[in-house]
């Protein structure tokens, strides 16, 4: 196809708008973050020197200030949060009390929809496999692996080669898995797994077609993604093991084995903590993957992508508002936790 | 503290540049007019003349090579009026749309090729009812079951545009011939022809229902096709509008004669594997062994001749072609399942009706046919303006005054069943599952 510029100026055209309406705020609110306080501190200054020269007022304490800079910071987080966070969530609860139309009140029915019907049970019990699977086997893997790299030959190397994966979309990594999985009944496969059955003489399978297998093997394509960024954080926190802890253990002549143990994991317990939690709520959150790979067909859907479907292409907003907010709930005890260890590490 | 450090006034000195580029660009833009107005080719036109400048947003599932003859076919009425059209297609479209007319961002035209949804929209209150020429228009030039399909509680909302024919069979008359297979004209012949193809050791069927987010249609059709011809079009529409449980015997017996040939594995699947690959096929994929002689029949709409690569001869004597879809019971005559899109509008301006009545108008339906790749029920299409063989074969059909006509269940029903479970319960009927399970399973998802 031609490409003609001229056809395509309104695009063009709208582009740099937008560029320019992000310059525009964007410069506009470093400015404002700029001249505020900038300005606070001349009048300050000035009120200083006029409370010196002449014994005018002396400035207000300085504290209280500072709470209205810190409010003045915050302003814009809290009002984007109550618009697009707060708001929805309050929205989505109510809906999830209606019918699928949005329009009649049905009380908890789809509450009672969703763990009665077989259909909706499965996604529930898929997702509890998901949220199980994925943040241990990756963080297995990925603290395996920056152990035995840690001081290795070409770290750098190895490290980058299981990082790559991180840089791929969901949905791109979902695409180049199918492509292992894929089946030919006759003739040459063309997915390298079903090469490789056919290889040690075994028939083809469709491995995606077959229950609970299925599940497994798209939680591989998540393991895939995630075990490069639990390897990364992993591997700093290993690094910033201070040198003469280790030094004193070597002297005291520990196994590698007790070093593991008693001086590693100890260690580096903040950060495994952050990873696992990190990795459960992109767990829970999942739908790119079962959307691309099987579309949560033969019993592969998840709760984010019953969710889409129910609410997007059934028209059950009701039905879909209730897995919403079933999985918000899911999501606030690990959130909740993850705040405390925060605070804990901050006093301790 | 400095007020502003270098960075930042570069920062400005852009911000204010960019302001004044984009006005520069605000005033050399938009300087189409209509100067056509009033010359010969633009008479037809006259009566939607009036609305110069204006600017009409249309959103449809129609996307790439389609769209472009789409929007080449009002090209003319764009340059005659005035009136600008601003089309865009998706593939989300099913999903989409009720994201953006929930959120105040409607289109103010939509090709809405799901009646459940026309109705939704028209339950909710969403659409606006045609103007009265608009109406006058549609009945004149549409079949009735056509505008019925349009219409929610005595209102017409839906004005019926492309249409195809989905009781096809695609078969290679090439092979047939060299063979000497014979295009069958009944159920027991298609049966017969199938048993043979399959003693030669050629497998006679291949399906694929894979596509993406809708992945299970193509095997709906299969079951509506069948529902229609054991059944009859009654109890056709009482399925389609839940006056029978969907796990009804009759349609339990229906959805088992096509598992006669579905889940044979002796006709299945022809160069793709087992009746299972049947899921995992691509729609678009799943006819093309017609050509190269690995399968003989693939049951698909009239639209499947786009699907063929170029060079593909579809027609009576060349590569590939299409025979009815053969009727079971005599008595219940030689039903047709069809599709398409019908125009919604979710504004009613002047000039979006303008549009709108245009879409039906007899100038419309000809100049887009003209262009290939299109057939509509619309009775003013001249059948001369139909260059394709299966185009004008499903011409032929549609505007068969005689043939019984109904319109593809699943899109009648509720988008809960007709895009979901349906789907779904269809895919897991081909994975293996049995009949009575699956039906059970979409008769209890109906929305109460």
């Amino acid at each position: 196809m031609k490409f003609d510029f001229a056809d395509q100026q309104p695009k063009f055209l709208m582009l740099m708008y937008g560029l320019v309406a992000f310059v525009l705020v964007v410069g506009g609110l470093l400015l404002l973050l700029d001249v505020v306080p900038a300005w606070f501190a001349r009048r300050r200054e000035a009120q200083l020197v006029a409370a010196s020269v002449g014994g005018g007022p002396l400035p207000r304490r300085r504290k209280q200030r500072e709470g209205l800079f810190a409010f003045f910071f915050l302003l814009p987080t809290l009002l984007l949060l109550v618009i697009g966070l707060v708001v929805p969530a309050i929205r989505t609860t109510l809906l999830s009390l209606m019918d699928g139309t949005s329009t009649n009140w049905v009380g908890l029915r789809n509450y009672g929809w969703m763990f009665s019907d077989d259909s909706i049970v499965r996604v529930l019990i898929n997702t509890l496999v998901w949220v199980l699977l994925v943040p241990l086997v990756a963080t297995g893997f990925g603290l395996i692996y920056a152990v035995l790299v840690d001081k290795a030959r070409f770290e750098a190397v190895a490290k980058s080669l299981i990082f790559l994966p991180m840089a791929i979309s969901f949905v791109g990594a979902s695409i180049i898995w199918k492509f292992v999985y894929a089946y030919r009944g006759d003739g040459d496969q063309i997915g390298l797994l079903n090469q490789i059955v056919v290889s040690l003489g075994g028939e083809p399978k469709q491995w995606l077609l077959e229950s609970p297998l299925n599940t497994l093997l798209l939680i591989v394509i998540m393991v895939w993604i995630q075990a490069g960024f639990a390897m990364v954080v992993l591997s700093a926190a290993i690094k910033a093991i201070p040198g003469d802890i280790v030094e004193a253990a070597r002297l005291d002549g520990v196994s590698p084995w007790q070093m593991f143990w008693q001086i590693t994991m100890p260690s580096i317990r903040p950060a495994l903590i952050v990873v696992v939690v990190t990795l459960t709520i992109a767990t829970l959150k999942v739908f790119d993957i079962v959307r691309t790979s099987t579309n949560g067909n033969y019993d592969t859907s998840v709760i984010a992508s019953e969710m889409y479907n129910q609410a997007f292409r059934y028209g059950q907003n009701g039905q879909g508002s209730a897995l919403a907010v079933f999985l918000f709930i899911l999501v606030i005890p690990v959130v909740i936790y993850q705040i405390r260890n925060l605070r804990q590490q901050r006093e301790g | 503290m400095a007020v502003f450090t270098r960075p930042r006034q570069a920062f400005v000195i852009a911000g204010v540049l960019g302001l004044a580029l984009s006005a520069t660009a605000c005033g050399t833009g938009d300087d189409k007019k209509s100067n056509n107005a009033g010359s010969a080719e633009c008479a037809a036109y006259e009566k939607y003349e009036g609305h110069d400048g204006k600017k009409v947003s249309i959103y449809a599932s129609i996307r790439d090579a389609e769209a472009d003859l789409l929007e080449r076919s009002w090209s003319q009425f764009t340059e005659c009026t005035g009136i600008e059209i601003d089309y865009e297609g998706s593939g989300e479209f099913e999903a989409q749309l009720p994201v953006r007319v929930d959120g105040g961002n409607a289109p103010d035209i939509a090709f809405v090729p799901q009646p459940g949804l026309v109705k939704r929209f028209a339950d909710a209150g969403k659409l606006k009812s045609l103007s009265a020429d608009t109406k006058a228009l549609a009945e004149q030039n549409m079949p009735a079951d056509w505008l019925k399909y349009g219409t929610v509680n005595g209102t017409l909302y839906g004005v019926p545009l492309g249409a195809n024919v989905k009781s096809f069979v695609w078969y290679s008359p090439k092979t047939f011939k060299e063979k000497g297979w014979e295009v069958p004209t009944t159920w027991d012949q298609l049966i017969a022809l199938s048993d043979k193809i399959a003693a030669s050791g050629t497998k006679p069927w291949c399906a694929g229902v894979e596509s993406g987010d809708a992945t299970g249609w193509p095997a709906t059709d299969w079951i509506e096709d069948v529902v229609l011809r054991t059944q009859g079009p009654e109890v056709y529409d009482q399925w389609t509008t839940h006056a029978i449980p969907f796990n009804d015997p009759k349609i339990v017996d229906a959805v088992d004669r096509a598992g006669s040939i579905l889940k044979n594995d002796k006709y299945m699947n022809g160069g793709f594997g087992g009746v299972k690959s049947i899921t995992t096929t691509a729609f678009q994929e799943a006819g093309l062994p017609v050509t190269t002689g690995k399968c003989a029949m693939h049951r698909q709409a009239s639209f499947y001749a786009n699907q063929f690569p170029e060079g593909t001869k579809v027609a009576e004597d060349g590569d590939a072609f299409a025979f009815y879809f053969p009727a079971i019971d005599p008595a219940k005559g030689k039903p047709v399942l069809g599709a398409g899109e019908f125009v919604v509008g979710y504004a009613d301006r002047p000039e979006v009706q303008a549009v709108q009545t245009y879409l039906v108008s007899a100038e419309y339906v000809n100049s887009r046919a003209k262009l290939g790749n299109w057939v509509t029920a619309n009775n003013k299409l001249d059948i001369a303006n139909v260059a394709s063989p299966i185009d004008k074969l499903s011409v032929q059909i549609l505007q068969d005054k005689t043939g019984t006509f109904r319109f593809d269940g699943s899109d009648l029903m509720p988008a809960a069943v007709g895009a979901g479970t349906f789907w779904k319960g269809m895919v897991e009927w081909l994975n293996g599952k049995a009949t009575a399970p699956v039906l059970q399973g979409i008769e209890s998802s109906w929305p109460k």
